[in-house]
């Protein structure tokens, strides 16, 4: 018998409903990829992403992508970590989101951490493509096994692109198999958790962001466009998500 | 095509700037992250695997004939730090310059017109290789070896490691050295049909942030 992944896929679209608030026209999940909008307080919606099965395991494909239009307002989180597994099948998985963000519209896209367990082989990319006008919040962080744990493989893909340009295309790949050097001086130091923070803002362009040492291995730094990153790496995931919080609450 | 064009481009003496910058490593001896030849290795296998495999696949693209200015762009969003973009860009603008006299070009000409302060160096090398009438590969090879050369040459210096030491973590890097070439230069012809998404986008986190502490430092030996 020949054992292959799941495959699922999950839509979001959000619009203005025409009442100051934000309408969800499409909310599909699949399988895996279950999709809840939970209570909002501002004239955004907020959509929680709910792992309703184990995943990803190997040879799994996910995708999700989620479209913001002009003046609509978008808060997506997730409901739990997700755990990178080893699976019955062979190869590894991949998980790809793709957020749209019209000008005028605004995404939050801050989901929990991505696990990568003993033995889990993912290649995980995001790609967000911002109109001119389009504002973001996008948090990325990844954690090099559990507790005790050597890492599975991973590969993180993360390009972030604003009025057509590309901002930021960066890749980061680690555990075992992964090209030389990964957890040496250069590239992770021994840290276990690395995260990214992108911040996309309008405003940016005439008032660029001056560059922020936040402690010894985080910084904020202005992009080549209106936008900022938060580079940091933790040696667990609580102090990884305490340096990115702070540094968006720097940011007003 | 002449071998020894490459040689007198990949030469430490090429009067390019380079032996000013420690490519990372001055960061990395204060953080007490390369202490001896083996940290050494560490630290210039991960940068090879990383800076060097985007460098190279740049510079081999470059010389290919793709549009440089979709090239530094590229280079920009595969360079998140403010520090190092400066840095490149230093480099860069002296590399031009030492090509433009050597292998004299309407295009390194052109490409000084369209970036006064500088293109990423990346793409000033894969260029000054096509005015030299080198190939993708040299290209590509010559911007992966820059890539740990600097920061072993640096680190001789900084924790005065013996030259053999650091010379010898080199050799022992140059197989996985021909492979990034490789890999870099497959990324690179993919660029004609797929454009720059296609050339890789391999990422340092502890390079990047650490090269912005660095800058801040009042007193430094390297530039960068």
């Amino acid at each position: 018998m020949t054992v292959t992944g799941v495959r699922a896929s999950a839509r979001i679209v959000a619009r203005p409903d025409g009442r100051g608030g934000t309408a969800l026209p499409v909310l599909d999940g699949e399988g895996p990829l279950a999709l809840r909008r939970t209570r909002s307080t501002g004239a955004g919606a907020k959509v929680m992403v709910v792992g309703a099965m184990s995943g990803p395991l190997g040879g799994d494909r996910f995708t999700l992508s989620a479209r913001v239009e002009e003046g609509a307002r978008l808060h997506v989180g997730s409901a739990a970590a997700t755990l990178a597994l080893p699976g019955q099948a062979k190869g590894e998985a991949r998980y790809d989101v793709r957020l749209d963000v019209a000008a005028g519209a605004e995404l939050h896209w801050t989901p929990e951490q991505l696990i990568s367990a003993d033995g889990s082989d993912l290649y995980v990319t995001t790609r967000a493509e911002l109109a001119a006008g389009a504002r973001l919040v996008l948090r990325e962080e990844q954690v090099l096994g559990r507790v005790g744990e050597p890492p599975g493989r991973l590969t993180s893909r993360l390009t972030v692109r604003v009025a057509g340009r590309t901002v930021l295309d960066q890749e980061l790949s680690c555990g075992p198999g992964a090209p030389g050097g990964w957890d040496g001086p250069a590239v992770l130091a021994g840290h276990r958790a690395v995260g990214q923070l992108v911040v996309v803002r309008p405003e940016f362009a005439q008032r660029p962001v001056e560059t922020r040492m936040l402690g010894e291995s985080a910084a904020l730094i202005p992009l080549a466009g209106p936008a900022v990153l938060v580079s940091a790496v933790a040696s667990d995931a609580l102090r990884l998500r305490r340096l990115l919080d702070e540094a968006l609450t720097g940011l007003g | 095509m002449s071998r020894a064009a490459l040689l007198v481009l990949a030469d430490g003496r090429f009067p390019a700037g380079g032996h000013a910058h420690s490519g990372g490593a001055e960061a990395a001896v204060k953080a007490g992250r390369i202490t001896d030849a083996a940290s050494l290795e560490d630290f210039c296998r991960g940068r090879l695997h990383t800076a060097g495999l985007v460098a190279g696949a740049l510079a081999a693209a470059a010389v290919l004939g793709a549009d440089p200015g979709e090239l530094d762009a590229a280079a920009d969003a595969r360079t998140p730090s403010p520090a190092l973009r400066a840095t490149a860009r230093r480099l860069g603008r002296q590399l031009l310059r030492a090509a433009r006299a050597t292998w004299p070009s309407a295009e390194l000409d052109a490409l000084a017109r369209q970036f006064p302060k500088g293109a990423h160096q990346p793409v000033v090398l894969g260029l000054a290789a096509r005015a030299a009438g080198l190939a993708p590969e040299d290209a590509a090879h010559c911007a992966a070896y820059e890539s740990v050369s600097g920061p072993a040459t640096a680190t001789v210096r900084l924790l005065s490691l013996d030259p053999f030491d650091a010379t010898a973590v080199l050799a022992r890097l140059a197989p996985e050295l021909d492979r990034v070439a490789d890999a870099a230069v497959a990324a690179a012809r993919r660029t004609a049909e797929e454009g720059v998404d296609a050339l890789p986008a391999a990422s340092a986190p502890v390079l990047e942030v650490m090269a912005e502490a660095h800058a801040a430092w009042p007193v430094r030996l390297f530039a960068s």
